[in-house]
């Protein structure tokens, strides 16, 4: 049960990457990588309670402050140039 | 119980990744995106300690929980803060929403 759910977790982490090729400017690709990164850490979540290891919500807690440092980054460079 | 909260955020996981495709302008877009992810995040994450609960026990429940507890209030935090930063960087950048008729913050800063 709990390998289905995270194969539908999966399967809908892939799909905002339709919005990141054809998105019309920069602000769309970077709000579909931002979903993205909100359901890689779901995933790592079911995987940690999933293999009884806690090393995972670490790697979670990791990820979230990378992708954060990461979109900051990215809103900065968009609103630098016009 | 439990697979019934996994779905429920499962389903609001799903709302998100289709505003991504059915919502006109970028605004809209990070609107559902970034909502619908928060909820979709809590519920998961409640199943996750509901699940832990039932298999292992009430002694076991404590460094799982905690670490769990805290991705959630940072991802209230990180999400927020970063849905703010993309906005205002859009806005800056020149895009406009797409049914948009009036700009009254372009009016104020003039």
């Amino acid at each position: 049960m709990i390998q289905f759910i995270i194969l539908v977790l999966i399967v809908l982490a892939l799909v905002p990457i339709g919005r990141l090729l054809i998105g019309p400017t920069i602000a769309d690709r970077v709000v579909a990588m931002d979903t993205m990164n909100t359901l890689v850490i779901s995933i790592f979540v079911v995987l940690a309670i999933w293999f009884e290891n806690i090393l995972y919500m670490d790697i979670a807690i990791i990820y979230a402050m990378l992708s954060f440092v990461s979109t900051l980054y990215i809103a900065k460079y968009i609103e630098g140039r016009k | 119980m439990m697979l019934m909260i996994f779905i429920l955020g499962i389903i609001f996981n799903l709302l998100a990744v289709i505003s991504l495709y059915r919502f006109p302008d970028v605004y809209t877009r990070l609107h559902g995106s970034a909502l619908c992810t928060t909820l979709g995040s809590f519920f998961v994450y409640l199943a996750a300690i509901i699940y832990v609960i039932q298999r292992f026990g009430s002694q076991e429940i404590t460094l799982l929980s905690f670490h769990t507890v805290f991705i959630f209030i940072m991802l209230l935090i990180t999400v927020s803060t970063g849905s703010h930063a993309i906005a205002r960087a859009a806005y800056k950048s020149g895009i406009m929403p797409k049914y948009a008729i009036v700009d009254k913050l372009g009016e104020k800063n003039d």
